[in-house]
């Protein structure tokens, strides 16, 4: 079933310079799982090691947050939107005081 | 458009205009949160020149738990911000935040939360008092931030007047 996903403008140039990707996919995970694998730099942007999608990295399935429904193991249709959304945190490390420059 | 230079050292060596009507804007703001941090995003475009920074948007820090040595930006706010830049013909380009009685250096926090491609700006508050400000780049392994250079806007940009703007 093609699904679009919506690549993030920090991204698109680990994929491309797209601004989305079209696959097919039976769940969300298969679609990122498919968007990775083609372009492989894209990978450690949005899991992480052990291979969880990161904290900071947001997956909607058209308008809702797949957090509230299945995350990955999602079921998508036909015509769905996938969309990466990132959210920024940060901040003075006061317990560790560890500067990485 | 034109690679960045690499120091002896190899990092790259990007470029960030800010007119100063902006930055002071960014450090009042920073003042005005001490001895919380502050952030909010920016909104510019790339440019041959380099990237410039071309209006602010002042945001609330959603870390209600540790907002001394915290930020964050829900992803809701991100999208909000990127409309209000396409509304006005921009790019959202990056963000600032405050460190407050800290150096404006990255922490290890903020590079395991960082995106590529953003511009990230820091300034220190010490005691209230805005001080040092500089500008970092994610690299694409993640491994590091490269510095940018803060360099004034170009003759004739169309920096709005150093007027923060606010959300819709």
């Amino acid at each position: 079933m093609p699904v679009k996903v919506i690549v993030p403008t920090p991204l698109r140039r680990f994929a491309a310079e797209r601004s989305s990707v079209e696959c097919e996919a039976a769940t969300v995970g298969d679609a990122l799982r498919q968007l990775t694998t083609s372009y492989r730099e894209l990978k450690k942007h949005l899991y992480t090691d052990d291979g969880r999608i990161r904290s900071f990295v947001n997956v909607y399935l058209n308008d809702d947050d797949i957090r509230f429904l299945k995350q990955e193991q999602t079921r998508t249709k036909d015509g769905d939107t996938i969309t990466i959304v990132p959210s920024i945190a940060g901040g003075a490390d006061a317990a560790r005081l560890r500067l990485i420059v | 458009m034109i690679p960045p230079p690499h120091l002896p050292d190899g990092t790259r060596q990007d470029m960030i205009h800010l007119d100063e009507n902006l930055a002071t804007g960014i450090r009042a703001h920073a003042a005005r949160e001490y001895p919380y941090e502050c952030c909010g995003a920016l909104l510019g475009a790339d440019g041959a020149t380099g990237r410039e920074v071309r209006a602010l948007l002042p945001l609330a820090n959603g870390r209600d738990d540790s907002p001394r040595n915290r930020f964050l930006i829900s992803a809701d706010e991100v999208c909000a911000a990127e409309r209000a830049a396409a509304e006005r013909g921009l790019g959202l380009i990056g963000w600032y935040h405050s460190h407050p009685d800290h150096p404006a250096r990255p922490s290890e926090f903020d590079r395991e939360h960082a995106w590529p491609w953003y511009s990230y700006i820091i300034v220190r508050v010490a005691g209230g008092a805005a001080e040092e400000m500089t500008s970092w780049r994610l690299r694409d392994d993640r491994t590091h931030y490269d510095p940018e250079e803060i360099q004034p806007a170009p003759a004739g940009s169309p920096a709005m007047g150093g007027k923060p703007t606010v959300p819709a």
